[in-house]
């Protein structure tokens, strides 16, 4: 394949006609997130240089993560599921409510936000899978489903005051060896909250599934050719239902940690999150058509979009508008070049 | 492929079949049972739904007031984008989720260019015609770009529009610096409310101003024909000497103008905007009216005027649901809920398997004589 | 089920919409035998193969497997490939984002984990015995066309099948590839296999084949023992009609030889297109017929789309009636008085869900443009004389072409193009796939329009058809043109040796 930015940067790295297309995607994608960091460190320098800012897009994002890598999911099946940032609302609010009003615990509150993205899940996927239904059409209604629903479970933003809950969310976990001293000479230990380990471990598990499973490589059969993948043996009905089960599971673990960062329920929890995720995913090298794409790219495509956005930030476009607009920035410049690279392959 | 046998279907039976059956063939069967229900459960439900009454406005104006008036009224910024909207599905097999937010835009513009420089203004600074015309040009490019990402890279309709849904609102409020401009003057509402002294809402007639139009275009131009065939087969359109993409990307633009002018009438509503508020949601009931109205969401063949009849349909289900005080935040629940149900409904597999039901005692039938 | 046989198929049904696919047909396969399944295209062989490896439901009949009590239920491919069949497509059903192992292993093995260093090994000894040149970690995707279609008959081979399907598999194959799989049939055949052999090419089948299975129009012609039915009787078995009977048209062609003299309507120069053929030079006068011939794949569908626009132009001078003309899309050609009827009837020419009245009208339409249409009361007028006309058996004008048969729809495509009062008009495979009598009507007309004065390119994979018609070949070969037949040399001999190349026979 022949990918005008890729030649550049691949040229010397490996041969090309030996390299997948979702390691090539996925090199890109490590690549650009370092360039784009070097940038920021040399031209911007200050905060970027200290461990805990990097550390702080994972403390911020790890919600972002788990929707990414499950939306990353259903893309390489050749689908899309743009519900997830309402479910990741919805399973706030419902998380919110259950602890402060319904006296509920920990326990119950990753039970529920399991069992609604399981829910979403289940339907979703019959519908897109068994009836043939555009799975963009599916989940645009679920995600006004999920977002209407969110407002009959409460209007009114829920905060919560549960204290094994807040221990859970207050829980710090030192990374040993990246700390500084601050002004006053003390040692501040450089700290990941519980959420990132979660999605770091969601990452590595998905990793393995992609790689070693044969749902997972059924995943990449379906993406790459439905009807070949049918023909090969592989049942593509029941392939698409579970990608878009394990999608919105994901989704509602997503809006477990989101709850765990944020620590309320709110109508505006999660907005715009599916576009994040798709955006990420983009950038992360998955492409749109399925068959491509990879949980560890799609984890560089979220840093490389925080980074993004906290460069714009710091270079004093710092109105809460500019965040929306780069993002979609980014993901049209992706999406343009994965439809060149896509139609010069075609023309080959 | 190879013989040919003679297809029941494709011989003129149609009299045998029961009356009911010949109805439910129709593409508008869906939209008018679906009317006519409504309008049967608040007969029953409470009569006094449909009173029109004649009452005089803050200004002294004499005003026509009742549920179905308001219907008729609110309905508008819908018809006019389902009427983009069905050709945007026909040619190129999505739909654009951006138009909510190009309204943003386009109302932004609109407001920006009469209220000049200052935030709060008490009469226009611009030509009103003018500054409408600019905020045509500005989501005629929105529609552009759209068209552009759908037609010439290849990207499903409902991708590369998200680019805009997620943009669209954060540019208007750019537009504007993020303040919120508001205008006094009140020749700047007469198309959003009244005309002096002329009862009926102006925004009735601004939409039976576009359908009478895009009735005009699909007589004397041959846009139906060429997007008809654009989206049900591409390739061969453009054997017989048609350009896919310049018409993909027409429909966009089209799309485009009709934003517009709802985003125009949107502001002249209240004189002002709120960026993130502004036809929320609107693009959820454009896409359903066009589904309602008969029309495959995959594209090919359409009918206009099921969608005008569909999105009248949803703005009187949405008048009634507000009646019965459902929370307007809660309203896409339902909406939702609704469109699966038509999804899945028209879905391949489920006719058929539905088509099976009605046959099977039919052949069983047949094959005891 | 009979002693020896391990697959039957009893009195199999399928129909399409308007179409009977297939009607009432039996198959019967032994063990190890090859088991030619002829006919000509559209004759049901693919549908057959679909049927029985679960990809289409059937409507009706029964499937007996060896070893299967009853009646065998084959709803998928993945029962089909339990059942002990395996099968090779035309078309290559292999996913290109894999890797070459992968795609060998995938959907058939045990567990729920991916092996890699098995799968990757496993794949590597198969390749090797196999002489294929390909990595097993390689993506499929960068593997060419025919190294694809060997791995996709490596993974069949592989699999302990009981039957093996190979459904045209060597169209992309080239000679000592052929002889690799010829010997690998036969091996195959050894450890009692039955092996179901589809293909077009006559040799191959008389060269590997033990039985004959013929079928047309969906239905059954008769089952033959390879040494009962020679060549010339399976050609008449397969096209329903002595050979005789086929010369009837031939009387017409006398006209077509005038034609001659006379300046050319069209000449091309050094035309090259995106599509990758070499650049060719090209012309026909008022009144002639002509044809490109080749095998499948030789460029000469490519050649037509060139003059015609249909693909990228890279270069080279077009002159219509004498004049440059520059021809960059389909709308320039239409003007210069060009029409095309595309190969791919479904995909390139019929607009499925508009009725007959508009895909009549449609190209004309275009050629008026945006701000003229023609008015509903004209347009079905036009219809109407088409339909009767060319004889269009439909209910209506109103009715959506795809609900016609494929000779007819052939046949509005056709009238889409007379209606556009064409100056030259080219037919890329008119009669693939429909019936005979409307392939016979359709060689007629062309020679009508000829003696009218339209020139006319026509293209067939049937050399007889085209010896019917075209008083001049153009032979294609590797994507270039290599020769020109004219006059006595219209043969079938001669134009299978210039297909073949000079000097291998």
């Amino acid at each position: 394949m022949s990918n005008g930015i890729a030649v550049d940067k691949q040229g010397r790295l490996k041969n090309r006609t030996s390299m997948s297309d979702t390691n090539l995607l996925l090199t890109i994608t490590v690549v650009v997130f370092f360039i784009l960091y070097l940038a920021a460190i040399i031209s911007l320098g200050g905060s970027f240089t200290k461990p805990q800012n990097f550390l702080n897009i994972l403390n911020n994002n790890a919600s972002l993560i788990v929707l990414s890598c499950g939306m990353s999911i259903v893309m390489i099946t050749g689908g899309i599921d743009i519900s997830v940032g309402g479910v990741t609302c919805l399973v706030c609010m419902v998380c919110a409510v259950n602890l402060e009003q319904q006296g509920g615990n920990v326990g119950t509150v990753i039970l529920l936000g399991l069992a609604i993205g399981l829910a979403f899940g289940v339907v979703q996927g019959f519908l897109v899978a068994h009836l043939g239904i555009q799975p963009f059409i599916v989940s645009l209604a679920g995600m006004f489903f999920a977002k209407g629903m969110t407002t009959i479970v409460s209007k009114e933003p829920v905060r919560v005051t549960n204290e094994g809950f807040l221990a859970v969310k207050e829980l710090r976990i030192n990374v040993p060896g990246l700390g500084a001293p601050n002004k006053l000479g003390v040692y501040i230990p450089a700290y990941v909250e519980v959420g990132v380990v979660i999605a770091l471990l969601v990452v590595i598990l998905l990793f393995c599934l992609l790689r070693w499973t044969k749902l997972g490589r059924a995943f990449y059969a379906v993406g790459g050719n439905n009807q070949s993948a049918n023909m090969l043996g592989i049942n593509v009905r029941r392939t698409k239902f579970l990608a878009h089960v394990l999608c919105s599971v994901l989704a509602g673990l997503g809006g477990i940690l989101y709850f765990l960062h944020v620590g309320s329920g709110d109508v505006a929890n999660g907005a715009g999150d599916e576009m994040n995720a798709i955006a990420s995913s983009i950038i992360g090298g998955t492409l749109l058509t399925g068959g491509v794409g990879n949980v560890i790219g799609t984890f560089f495509g979220v840093l490389s979009l925080n980074t993004i956005k906290r460069i714009v930030a710091s270079l004093g476009f710092d109105e809460a508008w500019w965040s929306n607009i780069t993002v979609a920035a980014m993901l049209c410049l992706f999406l343009v070049i994965q439809s060149i690279v896509l139609l010069r392959k075609n023309k080959k | 492929m190879t013989t040919p046998v003679k297809n029941p279907q494709t011989q003129i039976k149609r009299p045998d079949e029961p009356l009911f059956k010949r109805l439910t063939r129709q593409q508008l069967f869906i939209p008018v049972a679906a009317l006519i229900l409504l309008v049967l459960f608040n007969l029953i439900a409470d009569p006094s739904f449909f009173a029109i009454s004649m009452n005089t406005n803050s200004l002294g104006n004499p005003v026509l007031s009742g549920n179905i008036v308001s219907v008729l009224d609110n309905a508008s910024e819908l018809v006019i984008l389902a009427i983009g909207m069905t050709l945007v599905t026909a040619s190129s097999g999505g739909q654009d989720i951006s138009v909510g937010a190009t309204m943003a835009i386009a109302g932004s513009v609109i407001l920006r260019m009469v209220c000049g420089s200052q935030v709060t203004s008490d009469t226009m600074q611009m030509n009103l015609l003018l500054a409408v015309l600019i905020g045509i040009l500005a989501t005629m490019l929105c529609g552009a770009f759209n068209g552009a990402l759908v037609a010439y890279f290849n990207i499903q309709p409902m991708v590369a529009t998200l680019i805009m849904y997620t943009a669209g609102r954060s540019i208007a409020a750019w537009i504007n610096n993020n303040q919120l401009p508001i205008i006094n003057d009140l020749s700047f509402k007469y198309a959003g409310t009244f005309l002096p002294g002329i009862p009926v809402p102006t925004p009735i007639f601004i939409t039976a101003a576009v359908i009478l139009a895009f009735w005009l275009i699909l007589k004397f131009t041959t846009l139906g024909l060429y997007t008809q065939s654009v989206g049900i087969n591409a390739n061969s359109s453009r054997l017989n000497g048609l350009d896919p993409k310049l018409i993909k990307l027409l429909t966009y633009v089209i799309l485009g103008v009709c934003v517009a002018l709802a985003g125009f009438i949107r502001v002249s509503r209240s004189g002002s905007i709120n960026y993130s508020r502004i036809a929320e949601n609107i693009e959820m009931d454009a896409i359903l009216a066009v589904a309602l109205g008969g029309n495959a969401l995959s594209g090919g063949k359409f009918n206009i005027y099921g969608s005008i009849l569909g999105a009248y349909v949803i703005q009187f289900l949405t008048t009634t649901l507000y009646k019965y005080d459902v929370p307007s935040t809660a309203l896409p629940a339902y909406k939702a809920v609704v469109v699966i149900l038509l999804v899945v409904l028209s879905a391949p597999v489920v006719r058929e398997k539905l088509a099976n039901l009605k046959k099977a005692p039919a052949k069983t039938a047949k094959e005891v004589s | 089920m009979q002693e020896g046989a391990v697959l039957e198929m009893r009195g199999i049904c399928k129909y399409f919409p308007g179409v009977r696919a297939l009607q009432d047909v039996d198959f019967t396969l032994r063990e190890g035998e090859i088991h030619a399944l002829m006919g000509e295209n559209g004759a049901g062989k693919s549908t057959l193969i679909k049927v029985l490896t679960g990809v289409y439901p059937k409507d009706g009949g029964e499937v007996h497997i060896q070893g299967i009590e009853g009646a065998a239920v084959i709803r998928s491919p993945q029962d089909a490939q339990n059942a002990g069949i395996s099968t090779v497509y035309q078309e290559i059903t292999l996913c290109p984002n894999l890797t070459v192992a992968e795609n060998m292993y995938i959907g058939r093995t045990k567990g729920a984990m991916t092996n890699w260093r098995q799968m990757n090994q496993g794949a590597g000894k198969i390749l090797d015995s196999l002489g294929i040149p390909a990595s097993p970690k390689q993506q499929l995707g960068s593997c060419s066309i025919a190294v694809q279609q060997m791995v996709a008959i490596a993974r069949a081979v592989d699999m302990e099948c009981k039957v093996l399907i190979l459904d045209e598999p060597t169209s992309s194959l080239d000679e000592q590839e052929v002889v690799k799989l010829f010997g690998l049939m036969r091996d195959l055949r050894a450890k009692g296999v039955g092996i179901i052999f589809v293909t077009h090419f006559l040799e191959q089948v008389y060269e590997v084949c033990d039985r004959i299975t013929v079928l047309r129009d969906g239905q059954l012609v008769g089952e033959y023992v390879i040494e009962d039915l020679p060549r010339v009787q399976l050609v008449s078995k397969m096209l329903g009609k002595e050979l005789d009977d086929m010369a009837d048209i031939k009387g017409e062609t006398g006209g077509v030889a005038i034609s001659q003299e006379g300046a050319p309507v069209l000449e091309a120069q050094g035309l090259c297109s995106s599509a990758g053929i070499k650049p060719f030079d090209f012309s026909i006068r008022k009144g002639e017929v002509n044809g490109f011939t080749g095998l499948l794949g030789s460029g000469r569908s490519e050649c037509v789309r060139a003059i015609f626009g249909a693909d990228h132009v890279t270069s080279g001078q077009v002159k219509m009636d004498g004049r440059d003309v520059k021809i960059r899309k389909p709308l320039d050609a239409m003007k210069c008085g060009i029409a095309y009827l595309p190969e791919d009837r479904k995909g390139d020419g019929i607009v499925g869900d508009l009725s007959v009245r508009e895909n009549i009208i449609l190209a004309y339409q275009v050629m008026k443009g945006f701000f003229h249409p023609i008015s509903r009361s004209q347009a079905e007028a036009f219809a109407d004389n088409y339909i009767e006309l060319l004889e269009i058996k439909t209910a209506s004008s109103e009715t959506p072409i795809k609900s016609l048969s494929g000779g007819n729809q052939q046949k509005c495509i056709l009238a889409r193009w007379l209606l556009t009062d064409p100056k030259y008009l080219i037919l890329d495979e008119p009669t693939r796939g429909i019936d005979i009598g409307t392939k016979i009507e359709i060689q007629k007309l062309v020679l009508k329009l000829a003696e009218k004065g339209t020139s006319v390119t026509f293209i067939s994979s049937e050399i007889d058809e085209m010896l019917r018609t075209c008083s001049r070949l153009l032979v294609m070969r590797d994507r270039k043109l290599v020769g020109e037949l004219t006059g006595e040399d219209l043969t079938q001999t001669k134009i299978m040796a210039t297909i073949a190349g000079g000097d291998e026979r």
